[in-house]
């Protein structure tokens, strides 16, 4: 019996001391250099996550800086906390990447003045008045609206070929929550397909939920037998892609490509990378200069891209017409909200006041509608487009 | 002579075992679990095991934050945990204290929300704990209610009260979000902090542990030497007894169960009011199902439990510190914490039992 307790004594000593010694070790490694922060709401299994994780890698190389990652940080106090340990890790600049990470960020940027805070996808920070915290986001309704457009040149592809007439060409599409993001990335991926298929509609389904595979797989699914054409998402999992895999219908993706679940299906996907606003973001708190308010990343600054197009899938001619729509956008003569292309309730917008300075009562504040185009991005970061537009179906508005 | 083949190996239980073995038993045990997870590490990862170990002590212990964050988190699992132990110790499953957590947060919620222009302070805080504890006595009381009445099945009736609570948190977040269709309340009141838990000192924290130390120590009274403690622990050994000795098993049932309700709703009082601030389904974080291991593995002794929630507590902050280190997925600790938390418990058998090999021949000669 003693014998036991003695070994046992003795293993865990070696164990104590190792563990000792390996935890100062760890510290050495990260003492030199400057740090950055990175909180994710989940990790690499949510294409929304992946997406951030590879740019903060990819800025963190490009600039020599270390980065330090936490994932799985859900939405409440845990988001505070984790930003406080990161300032006490040393870092100097701290970005976080889920929407209700926010108000934890702004409680943080509160506290520790001195430390850069960035939040992604927020709309605060232009009312919030704190120097030290910021929000971004890109404009991604034309990476939508270009996504959009492989979607129109397959419809039309499937039109011509007899699969469908012009009349009965339907897409769907997957939404999280009715939220102007949501609302502003479906819109313009509806206006993007109807620039190129002017017979299109649409009929959008919404899951209440950022990540559920299940019912994301489920709402596509009842899109597809609802006999939409065609269908694309914004809810982070494979549900809606590898439904549409299933039942052979094409499918347009966002956060990145989902080629690797869906082969016969993927024809393209919009996403923002992040990597130019980080490092922006980055070097500014090296030198110690100003990081805006608000910043939004554009096809110029390489922040809104298009994975390479499913050849496969895509119709002829896709690469081509992508690439002359996105030249269009980027001179300006081409504006994905033009009043234009769209009516609400059947007769075309000249004014709207959309809430840019956010309030619980969703009171309008901003005059957005100018130059005969719907200004998004232009005001805060984040995306306020919330028109709800005719050809448009929305199934069910719970969430 | 019985020429009956001895199996290969048999199990006896153990008479009393002296407290000193039974230790030596689980610190065996926890060393072969340390062994254990020291192999998969090594052969699933190629990173040096200590470093691993070492940053779970890193993660709970690393800065001064840190380990006041392990106090907060070890508060709130010890509340619920102390919450289901008197039912258990009744043998009434109560696997609802997801729920009852949830429910008593919402209550929280709603106060600071709806009252927050129609109240003073100090008190809507008063009508906070109130609403508080009722939330969660009668999320706990329904099931109570049936059990005793209708002797309906409280295991199944408290876990599908979850279900129901998780459902009601979802609805009233859509109805307060803010902005429209963002599914997030966010932090509730920030700028006028009314209806937040007074802040002691300079720590966050301290109120939630002050106030769970508090909940331990009474429960340990309540339950070792008061007349309801000992009511629990006669109704838990044999309900038949119980009725024989003249106590009225249905009060004691729902009143228990009240009790249980009442002090998860007072967790989820100190998460809402204490320290988040805001109100999400995924608030109670599971703690309502940690806690019945939490309060088994300490023999229903709410002593115990502190040390036993430490544990939990310590692998789950030193969780996130690996996946942050070494770049490695979550799921890596939960399978740390997993072989762990199965030696810890197997532990247990050996202690109660004891494993009889069958002599060899040799031997019998």
């Amino acid at each position: 019996m003693k014998k036991i307790l003695a070994l046992a004594l003795v293993l865990v000593m070696v164990f104590a001391l190792c563990a000792c010694g390996s935890a100062s070790q760890g510290k050495k490694d990260d003492e030199s250099g400057f740090k950055v922060g990175f909180i994710f709401l989940h990790d690499e299994n949510s294409t929304y996550d992946a997406n951030f994780i590879n740019a903060a890698n990819a800025a963190c190389a490009n600039l020599g800086v270390t980065g330090i990652l936490k994932t799985n940080v859900p939405e409440g106090q845990e988001c505070y906390e984790a930003a406080a340990e990161l300032v006490d890790a040393g870092c100097s600049v701290i970005f976080a990447d889920s929407f209700g990470h926010e108000d934890y960020m702004i409680q943080a940027a509160k506290e520790f003045p001195n430390v850069q805070f960035c939040h992604a996808t927020g709309t605060k920070a232009h009312t919030e008045g704190l120097a030290n915290y910021h929000n971004a986001f890109a404009s991604i309704y034309e990476g939508r609206f270009l996504a959009g457009v492989a979607a129109g040149m397959k419809l039309n592809e499937m039109i011509a070929n007899g699969e469908f007439t012009a009349e009965e060409a339907k897409m769907g599409y997957v939404g999280a929550f009715t939220y102007a993001e949501v609302i502003s990335g479906y819109t313009s991926f509806y206006l993007g397909a109807k620039y190129i298929c002017p017979s299109v509609t649409m009929e959008v389904t919404f899951t209440g939920s950022w990540y559920d595979e299940t019912a994301e797989k489920e709402g596509a699914t009842k899109l597809i037998n609802d006999g939409c054409k065609l269908v694309s998402q914004h809810a982070d999992s494979m549900g809606a892609p590898t439904a549409c895999e299933n039942a052979g219908v094409p499918n347009v993706s966002y956060n990145g490509s989902t080629e690797k679940v869906a082969p016969n299906t993927f024809i393209v996907s919009s996403r923002i990378d992040w990597t130019p606003y980080f490092e922006f973001a980055i070097k500014a708190t090296q030198n110690g200069e100003a990081i805006p308010a608000d910043w939004t990343g554009t096809i110029e600054t390489g922040s809104v891209v298009l994975t390479d197009v499913n050849t496969n899938v895509a119709a002829e001619g896709t690469v081509e017409k992508i690439a002359e729509v996105k030249e269009a956008l980027q001179a300006g003569t081409l504006h994905v909200f033009d009043t234009s292309f769209f009516t609400v309730d059947g007769a075309a917008k000249d004014s709207y006041l959309a809430d840019v300075d956010t309030d619980a009562a969703y009171t309008g504040d901003t005059e957005v509608i100018s130059g005969g185009y719907f200004h998004e991005s232009e005001y805060r970061s984040a995306p306020y487009f919330d028109l709800q537009i005719d050809g448009i179906d929305l199934l069910d508005v719970a969430f | 002579m019985d020429k009956r083949k001895e199996p290969l190996i048999h199990i006896t239980k153990r008479g009393a075992v002296a407290p000193g073995r039974a230790w030596a038993i689980r610190v065996g045990a926890i060393i072969a679990a340390l062994l254990v997870c020291a192999v998969v590490t090594t052969l699933t990862t190629g990173i040096n095991p200590f470093a691993v170990f070492g940053a779970i002590f890193e993660g709970a212990f690393g800065t001064n934050r840190k380990i006041w964050m392990l106090l907060q988190n070890m508060a709130i699992l010890l509340c619920v945990s102390l919450a289901v132990t008197p039912a258990f110790k009744m043998r009434c499953w109560n696997l609802g204290a997801e729920g009852q957590v949830l429910i008593g947060g919402l209550a929280t919620a709603s106060c600071m929300i709806l009252l927050r222009d129609a109240l003073p302070g100090w008190l809507l805080i008063a009508v906070m704990v109130i609403s508080a504890i009722l939330a969660g006595a009668v999320w706990a009381g329904i099931p109570a209610l049936f059990k005793a009445k209708f002797n309906t099945n409280e295991t199944l009736f408290t876990l599908m009260m979850n279900y129901v609570a998780t459902q009601l948190v979802a609805y009233f977040v859509i109805l307060w979000e803010v902005p429209k269709g963002a599914g997030k309340i966010g932090i509730i009141n920030q700028n006028t902090q009314i209806g937040w838990l007074p802040q002691i000192g300079s720590s966050k924290y301290l109120l939630n542990i002050l106030v769970v130390a508090v909940i331990t120590g009474l429960m340990f009274v309540y339950l070792r030497y008061s007349k309801h403690g000992y009511e629990i622990s006669v109704v838990g050994e044999s309900e038949r007894t119980a009725r024989y000795i003249g106590i009225k098993v249905e009060k004691v049932i729902i009143r228990t169960m009240l009790l249980s309700g009442a002090i998860c709703g007072v967790a989820g009082l100190l998460l809402v009011g204490g320290t988040d601030h805001t109100i999400t389904t995924s608030i109670a974080g599971g703690r309502g199902f940690t806690a019945v291991m939490v309060s088994w593995l300490a023999k229903f002794n709410p002593l115990m439990m502190i040390l036993t929630s430490f544990l939990l507590v310590l692998l789950e902050r030193g969780a996130g510190e690996i996946s942050t280190n070494f770049g490695l997925n979550r799921s890596f600790s939960d399978i740390l914490t997993g072989i762990i938390l199965f030696f810890i418990i197997g532990s247990e058998f050996f202690i109660q039992y004891k494993v009889n090999f069958r002599k060899t021949a040799k031997e019998e000669k």
